[in-house]
């Protein structure tokens, strides 16, 4: 038998390197995948775009942040992009609403198939890429300020007296806060409002909803104003928890498409529900669990390997095999969402 | 003129005609029923009277006001109440938020109107906190009906109201329909279950090939032997 203290660090570790980091992850895919599943859910297609929405949303909130630092204002301890964030989602909001004038209000206007709008959102994908790139350039960008701990590693050794350390990260707690906040607003919104119900009404039933007289173009601004919202959120969240690159943002698609479908692609609990699941999943799959092992197993019969069922470098193979797993057997999701 | 009233409609949804120059028209307080085989055209003209579709000649006169030219929702707003035959109830949503949305272009309180519809369908105040599509056929089509009835309209247009209920449930609807029509509402209704809607019809259209075939009241249809023989099995 494992000795308590072997068992209280096995946990410590397991929090700090797969608990923390895929809360402070899942809350990041739950936001993103939020506005997928809304878009889904109105607009009625996938929308390829949003993970660059995500990254045009972060580099307006960087752009405004150096702005800041360079005048001097600062939130304290807190990261300078919060006060940023307004901005940036007014500024992201502005531009997908031009995208949908242009662009997406034409095929709805044809009453196209919503393959042609999915193909349509490739489209703006690849021009908001370049837009960020051009912009902003390929590069890492890092933008978090403010403290970076609230409880360090060694602090928290030396609290408890254990071997392993838990850090928790403000940037972590920042994003679960946040989510809350906003996940609890969106909730708030769509179940009470007017605005929210008539969103509902047009989703479940869209000539229903004509017919008792819901604007379809007022429900269309509201679903891009709130998905870019969403979007800039869990950019800039993603960008202050790890770092700011527009390839990441890209990549981020594969985990936010698999987190709505999971929960059920437009069912706004099945996002949230489904980030955690795919952050969880990924996190618990490729982490190493040479040494937590080590903890609990009797001395002389650790694993000699690393005990690690797949690479980090592998880790979008997690999403997608839930991802095809998921569309195999159960197409609707956990919570019996539409079917893509 | 009748308070409603659908004149020579000619026109159908792009290709051949379906309407062939068919005439319909309800007053308020009463019920026009139409009947007639499949393919004649029954939910074509009540849509058509709605603006679903595009008329090539005929007009659609409200209360004296020609609105022929006006879309659904603006017919929607001038006091038509439709009930869609499938898909007419928000199934995500509450029987209460289902009223709700039926309401939407109210701006003035809308509790009364839901306590009238609760009245009207009591099973729904029972249900009000239950997703809409969770209830049974019959109950949906009591929140089809109630749904349409916020608007407070002074038509009612019920696109085949009974298809797939039982017919227990079906004249308990045709009660609930009498009762919604004795309130002052011109009610117009497509109907399958020919002979019991005749029933209940102060007006009876028979409508074959887009055309008015039989005119009369609904008695005088059930009497008169020739649409007894064609359309009512003998």
């Amino acid at each position: 038998m494992p000795e308590t203290i072997d068992v209280l660090n096995a946990i410590t570790l397991l929090a700090n390197f797969v608990l923390l980091p895929a809360l402070s992850y899942g809350s990041q895919l739950a936001l993103g995948a939020l506005g997928v599943t809304l878009i889904f859910g109105i607009l009625r297609f996938a929308n390829f775009a949003h993970g660059d929405t995500m990254a045009f949303g972060t580099m307006i909130a960087i752009l405004i942040t150096w702005w800041f630092q360079s005048l001097g204002l600062s939130l304290g301890p807190l990261p300078t992009a919060l006060l940023a964030l307004p901005f940036a989602i007014l500024a992201t909001a502005i531009v997908v609403i031009i995208f949908d004038k242009t662009v997406f209000s034409f095929y709805r206007r044809q009453k196209s198939p919503p393959v042609m709008l999915a193909i349509a959102s490739v489209g703006v994908m690849f021009m908001m890429n370049a837009i960020v790139r051009f912009i902003i350039g390929p590069d890492d960008q890092r933008f978090a300020d403010g403290e970076k701990f609230i409880i360090k590693a060694r602090e928290f050794k030396t609290m408890t007296g254990l071997n392993e350390g838990l850090a928790i990260k403000s940037t972590t707690v920042l994003t679960v806060v946040i989510t809350l906040i906003v996940v609890t607003a969106l909730f708030w919104f769509l179940q009470r409002s007017r605005t929210g119900k008539a969103m509902r009404a047009f989703s479940d039933n869209e000539d229903l909803a004509l017919l008792s007289g819901i604007n379809p173009e007022r429900i269309v601004l509201v679903t891009w104003i709130i998905a870019a919202a969403l979007a800039t959120i869990a950019g800039v969240l993603y960008g202050l928890d790890k770092s700011f690159k527009p390839f990441t943002y890209f990549q981020m698609l594969l985990p936010i498409f698999a987190a709505a479908i999971v929960g059920g692609i437009g069912q706004p609990i099945g996002a949230v529900v489904g980030g955690y699941v795919i952050a969880f999943s990924e996190l618990s799959i490729t982490y190493a669990y040479k040494k937590f092992l080590k903890y609990l197993l009797p001395e002389g019969s650790e694993p000699e390997g690393l005990a690690q069922l797949l690479s980090t470098d592998y880790k979008f193979a997690v999403s997608f095999i839930i991802l095809v797993v998921v569309l195999l057997v159960r197409p609707t999701g956990i919570f019996r969402g539409r079917v893509l | 003129m009748s308070y409603l009233a659908g004149v020579d409609l000619v026109g159908g949804y792009g290709g051949a005609d379906i309407l062939n120059g068919c005439t319909i028209a309800v007053e308020r307080g009463q019920i026009a029923v139409i009947v007639g085989p499949n393919g004649a055209g029954k939910s074509t003209a009540m849509k058509a009277m709605l603006g679903l579709l595009q008329l090539r000649t005929g007009q659609v006169v409200l209360d004296g006001e020609d609105i022929t030219a006006l879309s659904p929702q603006a017919r929607v707003a001038k006091g038509i109440g439709f009930v869609p035959q499938t898909s007419n109830i928000f199934t995500g949503m509450t029987v209460e938020e289902n009223l709700q949305m039926g309401a939407y272009l109210r701006t003035d309180d809308i509790t009364p109107t839901i306590e009238q519809c609760y009245e009207l369908f009591p099973i729904l105040r029972d249900k009000r906190k239950q997703a809409a599509g969770e209830l049974s056929g019959g109950q949906r089509q009591q929140v089809a009906v109630a749904r349409a009835m916020m608007t407070e309209p002074s038509v009612l247009m019920l696109d085949e109201p009974t298809a797939g209920v039982s017919p227990i449930v079906m004249d308990e609807l045709f009660d609930r329909i009498i009762e919604v029509g004795r309130t002052g509402v011109a009610i117009v209704m497509v109907e399958q279950n020919a002979r019991q809607a005749l029933q209940i019809a102060d007006q009876a259209y028979v409508l074959v090939s887009g055309e008015n075939r039989h005119t009369g009241s609904g008695e005088e249809l059930l009497a008169d032997a020739n649409v007894r023989k064609s359309f009512l099995g003998g």
